[in-house]
């Protein structure tokens, strides 16, 4: 392709308005707040000056001593963790049926079918968190129809609102399309010649999928779930309206960080070892993913 | 082989109805005559009346809406030309700054926007939470906006320019009237985006400036009332509004290869 249409200038022209925009907006504020985790803490919340009363430039490593040291924040990371494998596992598992069911049927009705799992992911975040709170709410059918069975066998009353589980089904509920559609891209394009293969073989249903259709499937699974994980891992909003005091998850310390306390180094702290964990677990999902098809194209599966 | 397929549907209709399901109460319980999102008791239009009375909402509505026309006009401008960038030239630094804000948490963008605008002294309000809109949309423009070009005949710019077209009559004769449907559908999802974003708004707000996703919030923090579903209702309607328009200009939008 020649480039006459684009000599030197007019590459920058295209690129550069979004290139600064970003640069200010985006790469500034995060390097930013790289260098504030590395201050001390105002005495009225924020940041203390950078260049201190004696003139020294004052950066040291007190937040993240402090997040390494002190086990709260590492158990609270490890909680946040396994909610958002937790959620990813789920989403998983009800995404696979809907995805099959989508790539397997026809194309005219493909894009409907598709289009009705991406709707609801178009509709307000805090509409679909609002929406828990009415079906898990004390006065509801789900929780009088489950606190009716559980008084009949003699036990308390349990609520469902503000609780781990509710916390739980609204990740599972805000993720999936997630996970559906980069599972649905995948199984789209396998090749029915190979299940047709396995059966006058003699394979059955079950060998079927998990000798085939799943291997084959990873690049997809891998791709939905850091979809679904790198969000969850760092949601705040679905704990902070429909978890209880126990169920904080590491966004709502780092809200509570810049918002309640203004701690904003520790804040920082926490934003960036978020960031890291969950751009580290997405990496090694994509490696993992790449070794695992590799493995398949050289045939030892 | 029919059985294997009963279950496929019967546990897809399950994962559809958990989707729906929800939504579909929200929707009702707006027309419900009782204070109480329990039990349906008689059909109304009280909260939708008191919608239209409660003057905190409408003005959170008003900021919201102008936010967003701001935030979906500039992304629309930044977000074509990274798109254009993007598939023209082979660019370092302008696809990691362009993909990182979709890629990385939510909660990021928005601590690291508060540090920001405090440090240097910007009053949190209406600006900043456009220029902070402006600044996730541009990735969810340029993403379909690229996807678009991708698929356009570039030998048609070529042949523009060989009878003496400048570059940018080129652009605005030739380019952009064949991206057109990306660039609508791009803009209509940064609209959508940017009426819709909670996480990055409640940092970058400051205390005195409401938008509909922060009044929501503050109300369903306090109590749960039919008047939130009356709003989630109109806000669903709107939403939905803006994806059939979408997919008439760019049907390809909302099948899976740009979502």
């Amino acid at each position: 392709m020649t480039r006459r249409h684009s000599g030197r200038w007019g590459k920058w022209l295209v690129a550069g308005p979004p290139l600064v925009y970003l640069f200010v907006f985006f790469a500034i504020p995060a390097l930013i707040m790289v260098v504030a985790s590395f201050r001390t803490p105002g005495d009225f919340g924020g940041l203390a000056p950078l260049v201190g009363a004696d003139g020294e430039i004052d950066l040291n490593l007190e937040s993240y001593t402090r997040f390494f040291e002190d086990a709260l924040y590492a158990q609270i990371f490890v909680k946040s963790f396994w909610y958002a494998l937790a959620t990813t596992l789920i989403c998983l598992v009800l995404a696979y049926p809907l995805a099959t069911l989508i790539a397997n049927s026809e194309r005219r009705r493909r894009d409907l079918l598709l289009l009705l799992v991406i709707l609801p992911f178009w509709s307000n975040f805090l509409i679909r968190i609002y929406a828990w709170m009415i079906i898990l709410g004390p006065n509801a059918a789900l929780a009088r129809t489950l606190n009716g069975v559980l008084g009949a066998f003699g036990q308390e009353p349990v609520s469902l609102l503000f609780s781990a589980f509710a916390v739980l089904v609204c990740l599972v509920y805000v993720h999936l399309p997630f996970m559906v559609l980069p599972l649905y891209a995948n199984l789209e394009k396998h090749d029915q010649a190979l299940l047709d293969a396995a059966q006058d073989l003699g394979a059955n249903g079950w060998q079927r999928f998990w000798r085939i259709t799943f291997p084959l499937s990873l690049p997809g699974v891998y791709a939905g779930s850091a979809l679904v994980f790198i969000p969850a891992f760092g949601i705040f909003a679905i704990p902070d309206i429909l978890g209880g005091p126990d169920d904080s998850l590491i966004g709502n310390v780092i809200k509570q960080q810049f918002l309640e306390t203004r701690d904003w180094p520790f804040g920082s702290v926490l934003s960036i070892v978020l960031t890291a964990s969950a751009l580290a677990f997405a990496a090694l999902a994509a490696w993992v993913g790449r070794r695992g098809v590799g493995r398949l194209a050289a045939g030892d599966a | 082989m029919p059985k294997r397929t009963f279950w496929l549907a019967a546990a897809a209709l399950v994962a559809y109805a958990f989707l729906y399901l929800p939504l579909v109460i929200v929707v009702v319980y707006s027309f419900n005559d009782s204070r109480l999102n329990a039990e349906w008791v008689g059909f109304t239009f009280d909260w939708y009346r008191k919608l239209a009375a409660n003057e905190e909402m409408l003005l959170a509505a008003g900021n919201s809406l102008l936010i967003a026309l701001v935030a979906s006009a500039v992304s629309t401008v930044f977000g074509t030309l990274a798109g254009l960038a993007m598939h023209r030239y082979r660019l370092r630094l302008l696809p990691i700054l362009v993909l990182a804000p979709i890629a990385i948490p939510e909660i990021l963008m928005g601590v690291s926007l508060l540090i920001f605008f405090v440090m240097l002294n910007f009053t949190l309000g209406l600006v900043s939470v456009a220029l902070a809109h402006i600044a996730f949309c541009i990735g969810f423009v340029a993403i379909v906006v690229r996807a678009r070009l991708s698929g356009m005949d570039e030998s048609l710019v070529e042949a523009a320019r060989d009878c003496g077209a400048s570059p940018a009559q080129a652009f605005f004769h030739v380019t952009l009237p064949l991206i057109m449907p990306g660039v609508i559908a791009g803009a209509l999802m940064a609209f959508t985006l940017s009426i819709d974003d909670f996480v990055i708004t409640f940092f970058t707000a400051g205390a005195g400036t409401v938008t509909l996703p922060l009044q929501i919030y503050s109300m369903i923090k306090i109590a749960v009332t039919p008047e939130v579903n009356a709003v989630s209702t109109l806000l669903m309607l709107l939403t939905l509004m803006l994806i059939v328009i979408a997919s008439k200009v760019s049907p390809s939008l909302l099948r899976s290869e740009h979502a």
